[in-house]
């Protein structure tokens, strides 16, 4: 980083502090002095552990981010979203079906949705949530699935639901029935097991395991190479 | 955080010579030019990296000087009062650790009938595995078998690893696959259920299994929300801080230490997995890290301190791309899913300088030399240099839209700070990815120490000296489960003694005898602190 960094105040939970400009939420929080123990996972936005909620100075609206793929704005108010009590279906994934109606048989409160359209807007993933929550609603589970599929999780959709919606859980519970049920399974996955189970590959394996280091360094540097 | 000016110009001499490049494959080197690479550029023979321990069961063997300050150091929990009477847990098998072998562990282990308790320093599924992107090898494909995989391996490794451990990896793949499309995991396939598999860094067969670019995220969203199904019991922002032996030497448990309440907790367990993951928050070398908050190394230093044996500590892996700008990423990862969709590292001048799918370690040693020998590297406002690796390549090979459909995690990612990575090409530079080495094991993930088993990046053997992109993911889901199995059915005939933490005091003594400065040092660490810090990720 330049040593001239030009700098902006945030205000982290009311405080201010003032921090490089360049700065993610999650590094100026850490700049600023903090320790995270909530708040901060994989710190490249994969995880969803990081969901800020924020406002900028003579701004109303709450916007929302992960800490740590969002660059600080000057007159920043922020806090973190250390944990949400979001409800969770228990079932058994054998014994799932895919019908229509499965999804709606764990998680009612998808029909309760309004179209307010609000967990579709603050998705830092950009998903189309309520979109794949209307495709729960129809049981067009291949389409909640695979609109579902880049979500992290991070819950907050979940924390503007008027509908008390937990998105993320009928997403998961979405691809599980698809992965399990309704993707056809592939079979030469099926026949290999098959043949790793009768040890088909057991003397090729021993053989291998038993040859010298000049025997293996020759068979690796003639193998040949798939196109 | 667009590129500036000055890299926009840079990259026109990349877009200059694409057409060129297109369909030209550039030559892999001989075995002797890896070598010469390995040996001149490659971190591992900095030796002011590493220095020799002074005391343990390694006393003598070179591991990273970063690592090597936290296992010469105090115990956490040398001035505490620990009440060895006073359990809080009570169990047959306790899991240290959240991530994919913690989790894999887990449920073979309550399938087996055993009571499982799981803690993890931060939340259930905070951990590497769920940051790997690119996929997870298995030979399923017919023009490929668990031997050819093997010879990957092995010389992926540098001949290094333990041959038992390879077979049980490779043996263990295609039923790892399998099993994870049972548990509803979305793989990419085709509409007839053929796995879609590209080729990794050293892979002699298109064996790379992936679920767009989420694909760890995905294989770990999947088994957390099994083992919540099953009602397996979950504790977290609790690691495990110190082992807990029993009269005989056997490991019976462990201390926990609440994060939030700042207390420690006795957990007594017939069996003990730790699945504590990698060490790239101790940032080697100076290196900065694609690995999640909480990698701090503390299950080596925790076994250690109580006699577990480490193997091939001296060598970590250095993934070769890490993100070089724009610097909120700095050292993230770049999934190598980009190169085997044949992205290529390129110079200043646009020109390719090393085939984009050499082994890490090879391909890491090609970058550095370009840049640090050759001095053709691209500088950045901040002083980092790097190399482009031209992902638009990918769409001119593969069509428009691949990345989109492929790559939507790389897309968003750079995305989120300016950069069309289908039009621009992406600026790296090597990261520390991984710990090559850890807690020897065996093919059930037992360790020297009875009823001690360790799975995944803490564990070290199956990999030898490099390990192939791919292996890591299958690694932590093959001995995962095979220590959860192997650790249930072993605590059924398990009578435990008194448990004790002699063996803290012991090695506070044995520090002491051989003269070791811990400078003020305890651990393990825990968390890295990242306070009044102005450098990213």
């Amino acid at each position: 980083m330049a040593n001239e960094a030009a700098k902006v105040n945030i205000y982290i939970m009311g405080k201010k502090y003032s921090v490089p400009d360049s700065l993610t939420i999650l590094n100026a929080m850490e700049y600023a002095g903090y320790q995270l123990k909530r708040g901060c996972g994989c710190r490249a936005g994969f995880c969803g552990a990081c969901a800020t909620v924020y406002r900028t100075a003579g701004d109303t609206e709450l916007k929302v981010a992960l800490a740590c793929q969002t660059i600080v704005e000057p007159e920043m108010y922020l806090t973190q979203i250390p944990f949400f009590p979001a409800q969770k279906a228990e079932y058994d994934v054998a014994q799932l079906e895919p019908k229509a109606a499965q999804i709606a048989q764990y998680y009612p409160e998808i029909f309760r949705c309004l179209g307010c359209n609000s967990c579709t807007k603050v998705c830092p993933q950009d998903l189309n949530v309520m979109q794949y929550i209307a495709y729960a609603q129809r049981g067009e589970i291949d389409k909640a699935a695979s609109e579902s599929f880049d979500c992290v999780m991070c819950g907050l959709c979940v924390s503007r639901c008027p509908a008390h919606i937990v998105h993320y859980n009928v997403g998961i519970l979405a691809r599980r029935i698809y992965g399990k049920h309704i993707a056809p399974p592939s079979e030469h996955l099926r026949q290999r097991v098959e043949e790793i189970e009768n040890g088909k590959f057991d003397a090729e394996l021993e053989e291998l395991m038993r040859a010298d280091l000049a025997e293996l360094k020759e068979m690796y540097n003639s193998r040949e190479i798939e196109k | 955080m667009s590129y500036t000016p000055e890299m926009r110009e840079l990259i026109k001499r990349v877009d200059a010579t694409r057409s060129k490049r297109l369909g030209h494959d550039f030559p892999r080197m001989t075995p002797k030019e890896r070598i010469e690479a390995l040996e001149k550029f490659h971190p591992d023979y900095i030796e002011s990296g590493f220095r020799a321990l002074k005391v343990g069961v390694n006393k003598g063997d070179k591991v990273p000087q970063e690592l090597a300050d936290y296992i010469e150091a105090r115990s956490r929990i040398e001035n505490i009062e620990i009440d060895l009477d006073e359990i809080a847990y009570d169990v047959d098998v306790l899991i240290a650790g959240g991530g994919g072998a913690g989790a894999a562990a887990a449920l073979m282990a309550q399938e087996e009938g055993a009571s499982v308790l799981l803690t993890t320093k931060l939340r259930f599924g905070d951990a590497n595995t769920i940051m790997a992107q690119g996929g997870i090898q298995a030979a399923d494909k017919q023009n490929d078998s668990p031997a050819i995989h093997y010879l990957d391996v092995m010389g992926g490794g540098r001949f290094a690893n333990i041959p038992e451990l390879v077979r049980a990896l490779v043996n263990d793949a295609p039923l790892v696959i399998k099993w994870l499309e049972d548990l509803g995991a979305m793989f990419d396939k085709d509409e007839k259920g053929t796995m879609l598999t590209i080729h990794g860094g050293g892979t002699s067969r298109k064996r790379m299994h992936a679920a767009r670019d989420y694909t760890g995220a995905e294989i770990m969203r999947t088994l957390r929300d099994e083992v919540r199904n099953r009602g397996i019991e979950v504790i977290e922002f609790s690691p495990v801080v110190e082992l807990i032996l029993d009269e005989d030497g056997r490991a019976a448990g462990a201390v926990l230490y609440n994060l939030e309440t700042e207390e420690y907790l006795v957990v007594r367990a017939k069996t003990v997995i730790f699945a504590m993951g990698g060490s790239g928050r101790l940032h080697y070398q100076g290196f900065p890290t694609t690995n999640h908050y909480g990698a701090t190394g503390d299950g080596l230093v925790i076994g250690y301190r109580a006699g577990a044996k480490l193997a091939f500590m001296d060598t970590i892996q250095y993934h070769p791309t890490g993100a070089a700008y724009p610097p909120q990423i700095l050292g993230l990862l770049v999934t190598e899913k980009v190169r085997g969709l044949g992205a290529t590292p390129l110079n200043i001048n646009g020109e390719q300088f090393c085939h984009h799918l050499e082994t890490r370690d090879v391909e890491s040693a090609a970058i550095i030399r370009e840049c640090k020998e050759r001095k053709l590297g691209v500088p950045t406002p901040n002083g980092i240099v790097g190399v482009w690796l031209d992902s638009p390549l990918i769409e001119k090979i593969h069509g428009e839209g691949t990345i989109k459909r492929q790559l939507p995690a790389m897309l968003r990612q750079f995305s989120r700070f300016n950069i069309d990575i289908r039009k621009e090409p992406m600026l790296i530079y090597p990261t520390l990815h991984y710990q090559n080495g850890g807690i020897l094991i065996n093919e059930h993930g037992e360790t020297n120490i009875e009823n001690f088993f360790v799975a995944g990046e803490n564990s070290g053997g199956v990999h030898g000296r490099n390990r192939l992109m791919g292996n890591s993911l299958l690694d932590i889901l093959v001995f995962g489960r095979r220590a959860g199995a192997f650790a249930a059915r072993k605590s059924k005939d398990v009578k435990l003694k008194s448990l004790t933490l002699a063996h803290v005091q012991k090695y506070h003594r044995e520090l002491e005898e051989n003269g070791v400065d811990t400078g003020g040092r305890v651990s393990p660490l825990i968390l890295p602190r990242y306070r009044h810090r102005e450098a990213n990720a």
